[in-house]
């Protein structure tokens, strides 16, 4: 506890614009090469080209509606939430409150990943601490409307045994990247 | 219009700018607008990767030794991503093909933890750093996990 008080405040949000600004470029550059990768299959493969295509238009179509979910989610939490209580609830010193809270939310959220990035990264911004969005990243992998889709497939005393065992690894996994970020703080 | 009164503010703000949920909509609008172009490359590298993987291939890549198989599970999970639904499916399909279910554990849990496949997007916002070390860390975890539920399995049963 001590260990994260003291290292409260310390660079992270300095470094965030300059880092902003290198990141911007480089999604760009990552969508980039991923549409030449495209132009390249499609010369030796079109019908694979297409049929990704394909895959990559449904996938949109089912994460369109979720996308209004987050965005809905965003501007209540941008109106909502001042940095304050996101620092009381989910940053430095939340205690096992923030745990909960990141476990239990990583546990209800739905959707493809990918789409809780730029929220996830909002409320860093916001002084949400790093092992609490590792926590809640991990707490995802319990998708409480698959449940009965587990329990079909590998029974209901497999999915009885390995939720609890998902619940301990994101704490774990939170508390180590706190542990190597505190680290990180106090060398620099 | 009530908002206009509220702007008085029910929150203790220190020069901070004052809110309205229109604002916080277009800000909304516009952090997700500048997401766009990693979430577009990222479902078409899925894509790609739902056309070219098949369940086939993910099935013959496993050998029969229960900790290498694990071991494999957790990696092809990571490569892997998508619906947890699917893997749900090809791990059931493993199950048939007589893989264990360490390896099989170790695959579905990786399926949504650990993601290559997503790996840009989540450097892109939360940190290259932050990203590898909780991808690694995830990869580990799931072997754990999966050593943990199977062997627990065996003693209840």
């Amino acid at each position: 506890m001590k260990v994260v008080r003291d290292t409260e405040d310390k660079g992270g949000n300095k470094g965030g614009g300059e880092k902003r600004k290198w990141y911007k470029h480089y999604d760009l550059y990552f969508l980039v090469s991923v549409i030449f990768l495209y132009l390249i299959l499609f010369f030796f493969d079109q019908e694979s080209v297409y049929s990704s295509l394909k895959v990559t238009g449904n996938i949109f179509i089912q994460i369109i509606p979720i996308l209004f979910f987050v965005i809905i989610f965003m501007a209540l939490i941008d109106y909502f939430l001042h940095p304050k209580t996101v620092a009381k609830y989910v940053g430095k010193g939340s205690g096992i409150k923030g745990w909960f809270l990141a476990i239990s939310t990583g546990i209800i959220s739905h959707g493809p990943i990918y789409i809780w990035y730029p929220l996830l990264r909002d409320l860093r911004d916001k002084g949400m601490r790093s092992g609490l969005i590792a926590a809640f990243l991990y707490s995802r992998a319990i998708k409480i409307p698959l449940l009965p889709l587990m329990v079909y497939y590998f029974g209901a005393l497999f999915v009885v045994v390995l939720l609890p065992y998902m619940v301990i690894a994101s704490l774990i996994e939170g508390q180590i990247i706190e542990l190597i970020e505190n680290r990180k703080d106090k060398l620099q | 219009m009530e908002e206009k009164k509220g702007m008085t503010n029910p929150k203790p703000v220190g020069g901070e700018k004052a809110k309205s949920i229109v604002m916080s909509f277009y800000r909304a609008f516009k952090n997700l607008g500048s997401a766009l172009p990693t979430l577009l490359g990222v479902v078409l590298l899925l894509g790609l990767f739902l056309a070219y993987v098949s369940k086939q291939f993910i099935a013959s890549v496993f050998t029969g030794e229960l900790f290498i198989d694990t071991v494999i599970g957790s990696a092809v999970g990571s490569i892997s991503a998508g619906n947890p639904i699917t893997s749900y499916i090809i791990g059931g399909e493993l199950m048939k093909e007589g893989v264990s279910l360490f390896a099989i554990t170790a695959f579905i849990v990786t399926w949504v933890t650990v993601s290559i496949v997503h790996f840009p997007a989540e450097a892109a916002f939360l940190g290259r750093r932050f990203a590898f070390i909780r991808n690694s860390l995830g990869f580990i975890l799931a072997i754990l996990v999966s050593i943990a539920t199977v062997t627990t399995l065996m003693v209840i049963q």
